[in-house]
């Protein structure tokens, strides 16, 4: 099917809105539900069949009540937070390679373009938090400022170890390398080096920290913030915010799944598809869920701690060493 | 098409510049830096430089005013006062700012356009550049950040002692 690609781009973005939206409200359902069952309950049951229609309701319910603008805070920034929140992760998603054809735009430097947006969502969050004036919202911002630079020094180190193995930043590229039998997935290829698997750990670790979920949910600790930056949020303005925590799950997951594990080739060397991506990624939202309900929150000092001085200089030595292996072979 | 996205980023980038020195709160000048920003990885963008133009966002847009914005927000900056009209400090701002245009003429009336081809904004294209014939600036900048780094601890951990 060739479309003109103005056409092509239009019906990319609608499929992307509606894909993250869908997404965001099922995650939801699949958290809640998911949770239940970690916690020996059976999670939400009322609305609809095994409670499916939950989501549907919640948004009703979020969609009808007024956002209210708190009288101290800076009305504009307090609007446009969320906004700034929910649109990078839509617009990384147009460089992710669903399957071969099925991408939004094949640009070179896809990976840089993923973290470029990806740092946006920082300080959207930040922007909230402030223009909220309220002191729960500020520590909140504070936290997340502190958090998210400090684990996105050891992510970038691990993936410029991944680039020096694949050469490219292309992320369509990066998947067609990694082709045939499981054992070529990034993840596996310990033949080019010995440390991949050191590196997707680190990677999964800072990606679940840069989207701030448990156990490094500093931003939203409801126990010790209330909700955190999000306190004066009321309505849809809250509803933005947390579909956006789930795009930018979707997100994380998508990249790591393209970066180590295949992105959508099969891993039998044949039937490779958008079906595979899809089960890679939702493989490891399901494990980003699990993660959450499993581990306790952590301590702030400690997740500063757990980045500057362990997963820094581990990601450091990966680095050094890769590029003596490269250098060997 | 190229023609009028020109003059689109160029015209929002030189606005929000404004608005950067003219809005009086602190906050909303360094978000109008961040707008500036993302114009020009527009203009980066139409001269098909595009790893700049990721760059510019990722350390500019991303790093670099997520933590201005931060140091503004601890410091708990009022927003600034209005204050009295002097003509010293305006006839001064001007000639450095005329002072500043006639250098900028000077340097781009001497340069070759070889800006527009296309190729020099690739990433192997960059990282060649500042590996050869770019080495030795690019060593300088980074050891001028190294003894920022150190000069910065330094200072920080003398009242912890």
């Amino acid at each position: 099917m060739d479309f003109p690609e103005p056409i092509r781009l239009l019906a990319f973005l609608l499929g992307m809105m509606a894909f993250v939206a869908v997404n965001a409200a099922y995650l939801v359902w699949a958290e809640r539900k998911g949770a239940g069952r970690f916690q020996r309950r059976p999670g939400p049951t009322e609305v609809g069949w095994a409670g499916l229609l939950q989501p549907v309701a919640d948004g009703i319910k979020l969609i009808s009540k007024q956002v209210i603008v708190p009288p101290g805070a800076d009305p504009i920034l307090f609007r446009v937070a969320p906004l700034l929140v929910m649109a990078p992760a839509m617009m990384t998603l147009a460089v992710i390679p669903f399957s071969e054809t099925l991408v939004g735009r094949d640009i070179n430097v896809g990976l840089v373009f993923v973290f470029a947006f990806g740092a946006i969502n920082v300080m959207a969050i930040m922007m909230g938090g402030w223009a909220s004036r309220n002191k729960y919202a500020i520590i909140s911002a504070a936290r997340v400022v502190s958090q998210d630079v400090a684990y996105e020094i050891p992510m970038l180190l691990v993936v410029i170890t991944l680039l020096m193995v694949t050469g490219t930043m292309n992320l369509n590229e990066i998947v067609q390398q990694q082709a045939g039998w499981f054992w070529h997935w990034n993840l596996f290829r310990l033949d080019v080096n010995p440390l991949m698997p050191v590196t997707f750990i680190i990677f999964f670790i800072c990606m679940l920290a840069e989207t701030n979920r448990a156990p490094f949910d500093m931003a939203e600790a409801e126990s010790e913030l209330v909700a955190g930056a999000f306190t004066e949020y009321a309505g849809m303005g809250f509803g933005v915010f947390f579909m956006a925590e789930y795009a930018n799950i979707v997100v994380g997951c998508s990249l790591a799944t393209v970066l180590f594990l295949g992105g959508w080739q099969s891993p039998f060397g044949v039937g490779s598809g958008v079906i595979w991506f899809l089960l890679k990624m939702y493989a490891l939202v399901f494990t980003v869920i699990w993660v959450r309900w499993t581990f306790p929150r952590t301590q702030f000092y400690s997740l500063l701690n757990l980045s500057w001085k362990i997963l820094i200089p581990i990601s450091m030595v990966t680095l050094v060493l890769t590029c003596i292996l490269l250098k060997l072979t | 098409m190229h023609d009028q996205l020109f003059w689109f980023f160029s015209i929002a980038m030189l606005l929000s510049g404004l608005l950067v020195i003219l809005s009086r709160n602190p906050v909303n000048s360094a978000m109008f830096l961040v707008v500036a920003m993302c114009f020009m990885a527009g203009l980066f963008v139409l001269l098909e430089a595009h790893f700049l133009a990721i760059i510019q966002i990722l350390v500019y847009a991303g790093a670099v005013m997520v933590l201005f914005l931060f140091v503004i927000m601890f410091l708990d900056l009022k927003a600034e006062r209005r204050r009295r009209f002097r003509i010293l400090t305006f006839g001064g701002g001007i000639i450095v700012a005329a002072a500043f245009m006639v250098k900028v003429h000077d340097v781009v009336e001497d340069m070759p356009l070889v800006a527009a081809k296309g190729v020099a904004g690739t990433t192997e294209a960059v990282g060649r550049l500042l590996f050869t014939r770019y080495l030795l600036p690019f060593e300088v900048a980074s050891l001028l950040l190294l003894v920022a780094v150190v000069g910065v601890v330094l200072l920080s951990k003398r009242d912890l002692k």
